[in-house]
């Protein structure tokens, strides 16, 4: 209605009677509503700008940050990524209440505007500043006399902090980074950054500092214990997955131990969405998880015990679809792609036989090259022994048939056996391991072999691994042993038997399996299971795994859209990866680079390997040899035989090393690598991992960047505060009562505690790590701040842009490390003269380092077993030219080294155009000094342009180019994979105007083409290339030396471990009765920005605050917990303060403290000790599964992030119970 | 006939993932002031549960909406007298500890904090009080995912409704989420509630305001809204709620709810109805029969008689089409497979409900037992009772609960059939029968459902701002009236003006 002139009379108005209508009931009243204007106003805003939140979440989602009046006001998502085609769902909105609440921080109360230092430090600093002392002087000073360190050390995680300058900061930063150099190595600097592809140039920016002085620089992903090691196991592969759309191509979809609605919010769509289409949805969790409400089934096995449930599958499948009744599309597919037709070797010992080693082409003749890398199977047609193309000798051998064609040089195809149960020469009966029990048990059944003459004319009994699957699962093929009558018999793998352990009616068991089978035959491979942290973060994470992938593998569901694994815990894809590699670890200057896998290293340096548990497995029937060994030794000598990385190196400098040899007459970079071999063998150096307590190889400066290490993800965090940065702490184990190591040295009598001396922390708010930190560093929030992010849950590429720049004082991560790495070099101009550093590194995955140790037999130099050999038997050597006052000029341009071309797994780019094309782009360095000229570097944005320029996935001249470069090696046509797009190019400016989809490329599995939806292995099972892995197919059996020793050559159930809570002889906690030990896990949690960010005041009202964990009612009951009282929790480890949830969601005896709620919000003391309750971590503690240390062995070769021991942590015990008395500690 | 056209709300439950993002960006956007804490246009609630105001459901604690009184529909709460003795102190308004008492934390100790002995914390603080409180004791979203176990539960309303005893055991567990906003009813009582005439619902889209100049302040709304969603605004002492985000609808842009809600729950549409068919349909004698007769006062759009009517009314052709294109239509009148919250309030609430699926019941062992039909499950075996959602959703009427869920399921398993096959035809062609829809219907509703394209799940005209006359002065002038108020606008040569 209009307005009036007279506001008077508008206001009345209202009272004015309108015409009266629905029986007298409703007025038509003719009331102004000029005040609607106020919420209109509201809405409006000076504009919008594409960013994305550069979270460890992975979701990788675009939103429309709202800026008006100048202000970020807030955001919502993004509705415009490319269509998925006119009859399938689309990505819209991506996004969830997490990232919709992010735009608090940039103007919270939590903010870090400025930045920090303890003000312990900053006097004893400006002390020496002020006494005349040169920055590295002072810093000396300081660190070298052990009172005036003890000062500041001891103020740590107390409060205290005062306000100071970049420049100080950075000249602090520079000085305790020369000082460490000088006096101990560069391998003793050290930085945490997670998951780069949520912000991939920030992640770099420190990296690259880290890489050019040779610092050491962490890897997550295992840490996190997201990594399946059984990926790298199974296909030779990290991790490769399919995108989230893709799920609705299934037709039915178990999910597994992965929240999908509370961890995947904006990807759950899909599947709710494909339950319309059809998609039969099973769920399988411990408690009525959130994805549960979509299920059709509810499967509630309980926690840990999925391996038996799969394994049970498992038997089932290959029941009903192999043994009763022919499935073609199953049988040809496990012969095409999977190592079931391989043979293995049946050993005998002591009269016993076991399943030994794969036959090699070596066994049969001299003929090939790299003979011993060849696998082989039997020929059907001809029945003759065949050594088919694409295992790994063919990888590394001179030829092009690295690639998975069943055929002879004569063009006749190979059709290998599946089984020699029609034609074998004898049935032996064969012991295979079971753990299910305490003390676990042999199992002996009956395997049909066939006799091989090896060349020197032996008998050796060989096997399918199908026969020995069938065997090991149990499933009856008429052969003698010990194999259970049918599904109700309570032997192993069978429904009935594993009802005794899960829980689960085996029925449920028995028509889930076969409905699952029967879908993908009838659909050729669409049936899907997604798994993640609840069948993950176990200990015995890579059985669970394998013996879930049993069943996307027997059905031909991998490699297929719609079917397969579908793992969604921690993964990520830096979908630019070649391009990113090259800027991330400075490899267009120099490499190699330290990458440490962070789980030893933590391990070591936050001491918990003093604090280890025994396994007790001597006893177990099982005889083995390294299971015995404490993890510590096992580390160290995966370290020496070259398997893992092992950083510190050496406790002697590494730049000493060299220096050394010189002296002693060495020139050339090999004279100085043999001097090397020469000193290690002669015990004149001594390995850092076996003495890492030993004061030279501390860390000594670490860098906290994008992450929240101690807040977070830090298992065993208490050991971490006690240890490495010197702080009040919790920890209630005790080393004397302890298992020790034999071979690392346990330095002193003391087990020392604060060792880093400067710890970094580059942060947008004040977390756990920064309360600890030295230093922290007031970063650019990912509104304020230019960066790209990709991820594997969809297929594009997003821009992050600055709605506004950094507020205060905050700069972005880039522009922090190029601060750093400018004073740094000015220092070093004084301090640091260019030098030489032996870098040594592990025997590479996806290098001729993963066909060293032949048949992956264990043989340790040190015992004269095997010759000493870097790269073969011993790490690879090499010498680093460091120049210490040109570092900034290295940071802040692109070296020449791009010209030789460069890549990724494998994959060759050349690199002369690229360099051409990048100096345009990016422009010239004008700087003075070596960098200028160069193509450059200054600005993330240029980061950024150069990352996408130099990947496939962001090129398509790159892509082409890659695809060649496979061409060569596997003979097959591969170019046209992403021909049609060879034009596109993409720059910041392109995905700011819209998320573009990423072009297919050689480094990925999958593929993108023709817009259909990215699931991993499409490339492998429709373009013949072999998986990277011994085989070339994908692997049930596993035939390295250790694996069989540990009794894990084949899928198997392991139960969780049961440690604790506290040991025999530990002095405990006392107890009045009112507690329970519970088994404590720590899934992820629904009102966090994934694992970090849970400060904001709406998450905290959209539950109870922080920190809570849930209980089942009963259990609550039983000790006089009632619903939202305190409680602590404890044990070995250490101690939380929280308040309960009760529920009866969840069942008896376990606990849920949801991840990463840090405790700098709403904790109490525990009236263990009268400290601050602890984080989540503050109970947990990692061990090291030594199986997951393997390398030199094809897919078991070290790869940063890709294999190695994981940092699970749902293997713990703990004590609850109420908290009576609620203290602040407000002394 | 009285034609009025409404921009109504379909919520898909079976979608809802239960996230909240619909509450935090309508809390970011309209709410994240002092004064407005608590208030949440929208909040998501776990079912069963006791929701937000704890046990709003109670309508007879609360009194709001309306009762059929010898036949005569009237206010819960009473009619004006009453009101008159009950103003200056309203027995039937939630209290604070019915919401919650907003909280923060001390965050600036963190940096803060001088050097002390014991690591630094952000102690909770009342947002009321501004004192430090040891713990927060109720929320918003308190007993999210079934927090606070069978003493919360069985607090529900619905639960304790229910003729069976539901039991809260791990093995039997079941729970949805009902994510709420203002019903922008047809018949709303808070309009009605108002002594001072501030609430309206406007004609031309049916979006129920509070006129924030007129509002004193009285809050007869807050109880009289027997889904309690007005708010009493602390600071400018008015009734705020729910706008339906008119600025952006009024844009053809979905509410921020909708827009932002990552399941894709959330449907938009116009629909058309009789006004003055609202009375009587709100005055049927049983509660069951509310639902068939709200169905009734809306308006075939494709009828050419509607059609006229419309137009006379001032319903322009793109809303009529709208009307035509409306996932609401189709989905609440249509296929009746939404349904309305609480149909015994009377209100007439025009947000829509599709109820959720589950899964089976665990102890349901035997094959022949698991299934509808090949793999999908059958109706009568699932988790969520259905007189439960019944006591939500229809009046307590299961058959009404029963009919949409078997639609669901007819669908799933003729996609299925028709995507995957080994379906026995004949039990496929029965259950879709017994379900009373056609394959054809079936496929456009898997496609609304679960394709459910940006386009199709919301079709919004933009708003008639034409029925405004100032327009031509307010393109140059809107936003900065008070530099050009329109009695300057003399010069104007046709006549405009006053």
């Amino acid at each position: 209605m209009k307005k009036t002139k007279n506001k008077l009379l508008d206001s009345l108005m209202h009272i004015k009677q309108g015409e009266r209508i629905n029986k007298e009931w409703t007025e038509e009243s003719p009331r102004p509503r000029a005040w609607e204007d106020m919420y209109r106003r509201r809405w409006q805003h000076d504009k919008v700008v594409r960013s994305t939140h550069g979270v460890n979440c992975t979701g990788s989602c675009s939103w429309k940050i709202y800026v008006k009046d100048g202000i970020i006001t807030s955001e919502t998502q993004q509705t415009d990524y490319p269509s998925t085609g006119d009859d399938f769902p689309e990505y819209e909105p991506r996004g969830c209440p997490r990232g919709a609440s992010f735009s608090w921080y940039t103007y919270s109360p939590i903010r870090v505007k400025y930045p920090y230092i303890r003000s312990d430090l900053y006097e004893l600093w400006k002390q020496e500043r002020e006494n005349g002392r040169d920055p590295v002087e002072a810093w000396e000073i300081i660190v070298s006399d052990p009172d005036k360190r003890a000062q500041y050390v001891n103020a740590r995680g107390k409060g205290g902090f005062v306000r100071a300058t970049w420049r100080e900061m950075c000249e602090i930063i520079a000085s305790s980074s020369i000082h460490t150099i000088k006096n101990y190595g560069p391998d003793r600097i050290a930085g945490f950054s997670p998951i780069p592809a949520m912000s991939m140039v920030s992640y770099a920016a420190g990296t690259r500092f880290l890489s050019l002085i040779g610092g050491t620089i962490l890897s997550f992903y295992d840490w996190y214990a997201d990594l399946p090691p059984a990926s790298p196991q199974v296909w030779g592969e990290q991790t490769d997955v399919p995108e989230s759309a893709d799920w609705y191509n299934s037709k039915y979809f178990i999910i597994w131990g992965t929240n999908l609605p509370q961890t995947r919010t904006p990807d759950a769509h899909f599947m709710v969405e494909a339950r319309y289409n059809g998609t039969k949805v099973v769920g399988v969790s411990p408690d009525y998880a959130e994805y549960e409400k979509f299920a059709d089934i509810w499967l509630p096995a309980k926690a840990g015990t999925d391996g038996a449930l799969a394994m049970a599958m498992t038997h089932v499948i290959l029941k009903e679809f192999y043994v009763n009744k022919d499935t073609p599309y199953f049988t040809s597919y496990v012969k095409k792609y999977t190592d079931l037709p391989f043979l293995v070797t049946i050993d005998e010992k002591d009269g016993e036989y076991r399943s030994g080693r794969f036959l090699r082409a070596s066994d049969l003749n001299d003929s090939h090259d790299l003979a011993e890398w060849k696998t082989v199977v039997w020929d059907t047609t001809t029945k003759q022994w065949e050594v088919p193309n694409g295992s790994q000798g063919f990888r590394w051998d001179k030829g092009s048939k690295w690639n998975l064609k069943l055929k002879r040089e004569d063009g006749t195809w190979i059709d290998p056996a599946l089984s020699f149960i029609d034609q074998s020469d004898e049935t032996v009966l064969v012991n295979f391991p079971y753990f299910a029990e305490e003390t676990g048990n042999v199992v002996e059944r009956g395997v049909p072999v066939k006799h091989f003459q090896d060349k020197n004319g032996n008998t050796i009994k060989v096997t399918t691994v199908y026969d020995l699957m069938m065997a090991h699962t149990g499933v009856n093929r008429n052969l003698p042993g010990d194999y259970p009558s049918d599904y109700d018999d309570l032997k192993p793998y069978t429904p009935a038997w594993q009802e005794s352990i899960t829980g689960v009616h085996k029925n449920h068991v028995i028509k889930v399996a076969k409905e699952f089978a029967d879908n993908a035959e009838r659909t050729k491979g669409k049936s899907m299971i997604a798994m993640g942290g609840g069948t993950n973060h176990w200990y015995h994470s890579d059985q669970i795994y394998r013996a879930i992938l049993n069943l996307v593998l027997l059905t031909g569901s991998q490699g297929v859209n719609g079917g397969g694994w579908a793992h969604y815990v921690g993964q990520e894809k830096v979908r630019p990866q070649e391009g990113w590699q090259q800027v991330a670890f400075a490899n267009d200057w120099q490499k190699p680079q330290r990458l440490q896998n962070a789980t030893s290293y933590f391990y070591f340096h936050t001491d918990q390997y003093r604090y280890e548990t025994k396994l007790n497995q001597e006893g177990a029937p099982w005889k083995s040899k390294y299971n015995v060994m404490h993890p510590a030794d096992m580390n160290a000598l995966a370290a020496r035989l070259g398997w893992l990385p092992s950083y510190p190196q050496f406790t002697q400098n590494s730049i000493d090393i060299v220096k050394d040899s010189r002296e002693r007459g060495a020139e050339t970079e090999q004279e100085i690598i043999d001097d090397v071999v020469k000193q290690l063998k002669g015990d004149k150096l001594e390995w850092a991992i076996e003495n890492p307590d030993h004061p030279h190889n501390f860390p000594r400066v670490f860098f906290n960047w994008r992450s929240n290490l101690l807040g977070d993800s830090g298992k065993g965090h208490e050991f971490f505060v006690k240890h490495l940065v010197g702080g009040d702490n919790q920890v209630l184990a005790e080393p004397e009562n302890s298992w020790q190591p034999s071979d690392v040295k346990t330095y002193g009598d003391e087990v020392p505690t604060g060792k880093a001396d400067l710890l970094v922390s580059v942060d947008f708010r004040m977390t756990s790590s920064g309360l600890f930190s030295d230093i922290v560093l007031p970063t650019a929030t990912w509104y304020e701040k230019f960066d790209i992010s990709s991820t594997d849950m969809h297929p594009f590429i997003h821009p992050f842009n600055a709605a506004i720049n950094p507020p205060w004082e905050a700069k972005s991560d880039w522009n922090t490390f190029r601060e750093i790495s400018k004073v740094f070099s000015e220092l070093a101009e004084k301090h640091l003269p260019a030098t030489e550093d032996l870098v040594i590194s592990p025997l590479a995955h996806d290098s001729e380092g993963e066909v060293a140790q032949v048949f992956g037999k264990i043989k340790d130099w040190r015992k004269g077993e095997v010759e000493a050999i870097p790269g073969k038997t011993i790490p690879s050597m090499k010498i680093v030219k460091r120049d210490y006052p040109n570092i900034y000029q290295k940071w802040s341009t692109i070296g020449e080294e791009i010209k030789k071309g460069y890549g990724g797994k494998g994959v060759k780019i050349p690199g002369e155009d690229v360099y051409q094309e990048l100096g345009s782009r990016l422009g010239k360095s004008k700087r003075d000094g070596i960098g200028k000229g160069h193509p450059d570097l200054y600005t993330d944005k240029q980061a950024i342009n150069a990352i996408l320029l130099m990947s496939g996935a962001s090129n398509g001249k790159r892509a082409v180019a890659g695809w060649k470069s496979l061409e060569a090696k596997t003979g097959q046509k591969l170019e046209e994979i992403s021909k049609a797009r060879e034009e596109e190019d993409y720059t910041l400016d392109a995905l700011t105007a819209q998320p573009r989809t990423a072009i297919s490329t050689p480094v990925w599995s999958g593929m993108e083409k023709d817009n259909r939806r990215y699931s991993p292995f499409t490339v492998n099972t429709e373009y013949n290339i072999p998986w990277r892995t011994l085989t070339g197919r994908q692997s049930f059996y596993l035939d390295h030396e250790m694996m069989l020793d540990f009794g894990e050559g084949l899928p198997l159930y392991l139960p969780p471990l049961h440690y604790g809570p506290f040991l025999k002889n530990e002095k405990g906690v006392e107890e009045d009765g009112q507690s329970l030990t519970v088994r404590y896990l720590t899934p992820h949690q629904k009102w966090g920005i994934h694992t970090m960010f849970t400060d904001t005041t709406n998450m905290s009202t959209l539950f109870r605050g922080w920190q809570v964990l849930w209980m089942n009612e009963e259990d609550a009951k039983s000790i006089g917990i009632k619903d939202n009282d305190f409680v602590e929790v404890y044990n070995r480890n250490g101690a939380i303060a929280a308040r309960a949830v009760l529920t009866y969601r969840i069942p008896r005896g376990m606990i849920y403290m949801y991840h990463a709620q840090d405790r700098t919000l709403g904790v109490p003391a525990t009236s263990i000790n009268k400290k601050r309750g602890g984080t989540h971590n503050s109970v947990t503690r990692v061990t090291l599964k030594p199986t997951h240390m393997i390398g030199g062995y094809s897919q078991l070769s070290y790869g940063f992030n890709y294999y190695g021991p994981t940092g699970h942590q749902r293997d713990t015990i703990a004590v609850i119970r109420k908290l009576k008395e609620v203290d602040w500690l407000e002394n | 006939m009285r034609i009025k056209s409404q921009v109504a709300m379909v919520m898909h439950l079976d979608k809802c993932i239960g996230c909240h993002t619909c509450s935090v960006t309508c809390k970011n956007t309209w709410t994240n002031r002092p004064g407005t804490e608590y208030m949440w246009f929208n909040n998501v609630e776990t079912r069963p549960g006791q929701g937000y105001p704890k046990r709003w459901e109670d309508s007879d604690h609360y009194k709001g909406g309306w009762v059929l009184k010898n036949g005569k529909l009237q206010l819960k709460a009473g009619g004006p007298i009453s009101k008159l003795l009950n103003i200056f102190y309203n027995p039937d308004l939630a209290n604070m500890e019915d919401y919650y008492e907003p909280w923060t934390y001390d965050y600036q100790n963190l940096i803060e904090s001088p050097k002390r002995e014991n690591l630094p914390v952000g102690r909770p603080q009342s947002m009321i009080t501004g004192k430090y409180i040891d713990k927060p004791e109720w929320g918003p979203n308190w007993d999210d995912d079934l927090a606070g176990g069978s003493d919360v539960v069985s607090q529900d309303p619905s639960v304790e409704k229910l003729q069976e005893h539901i039991s809260m055991e791990y093995e039997k567990t079941f729970m949805m989420y009902l994510p709420r906003i203002c019903e922008h009813c047809l018949n709303p009582p808070c309009v009605a509630s108002c002594p001072s005439g501030a609430l309206y619902k406007r004609d031309e889209d049916g979006i129920v305001l509070v006129d924030q100049e007129e509002c004193r302040g009285w809050r007869f709304c807050m109880s009289g809204c027997p889904y309690h969603k007005v708010y009493y605004n602390w600071n400018t002492h008015k009734a705020e709620k729910c706008n339906f985000c008119y600025p952006r609808t009024e844009a053809g842009l979905p509410t921020i709810c909708s827009e932002t809600c990552v399941g894709k729950i959330r449907y938009i549409g116009v629909v058309l109805y009789d006004a003055d068919k609202v009375k009587a349909a709100a005055s049927v004698e049983d509660p069951k029969d509310l639902y068939e007769a709200q169905l009734s006062v809306f308006l075939d759009p494709f009828d050419p008689e509607v059609i006229e009517e419309a137009r006379k009314a001032g319903i322009n052709d793109e809303w009529i089409e709208g009307a035509q294109n409306s996932p609401v239509y189709k989905m609440a009148m249509k296929w009746k497979i939404a349904l309305p919250l609480h149909p015994e309030y009377r209100t007439l609430p025009m947000v829509w409900y599709v109820p959720p699926l589950s899964p089976i019941m665990n102890h349901i062992t035997n094959e022949d037992e698991l299934n509808t039909d090949g793999y999908i499950p059958a109706v009568d075996q699932m988790r969520i009772p259905m007189e439960y959602l019944a006591s939500i959703l229809s009046a307590g009427d299961t058959d009404v609960i029963r009919k949409v869920l078997l639609k669901l399921t007819a669908m799933r398993v003729h996609m299925r059939g028709k995507t995957v096959g080994g379906i026995d035809e004949f039990r496929q062609t029965k259950l879709v029968k017994e379900a009373n829809i056609t394959p054809e219907e079936i496929e456009d509703m898997a496609r609304l459902l679960g394709v459910s394209k940006y386009n199709e799940r919301f079709v919004i005209p933009t708003g008639r701002r034409e029925m405004d006359d100032d327009l031509y002065y307010k393109q140059g002038a809107c936003s900065i009236e008070d530099l050009a108020p329109p009695e300057g606008m003399v010069t104007y040569p046709f006549g405009k003006g006053d």
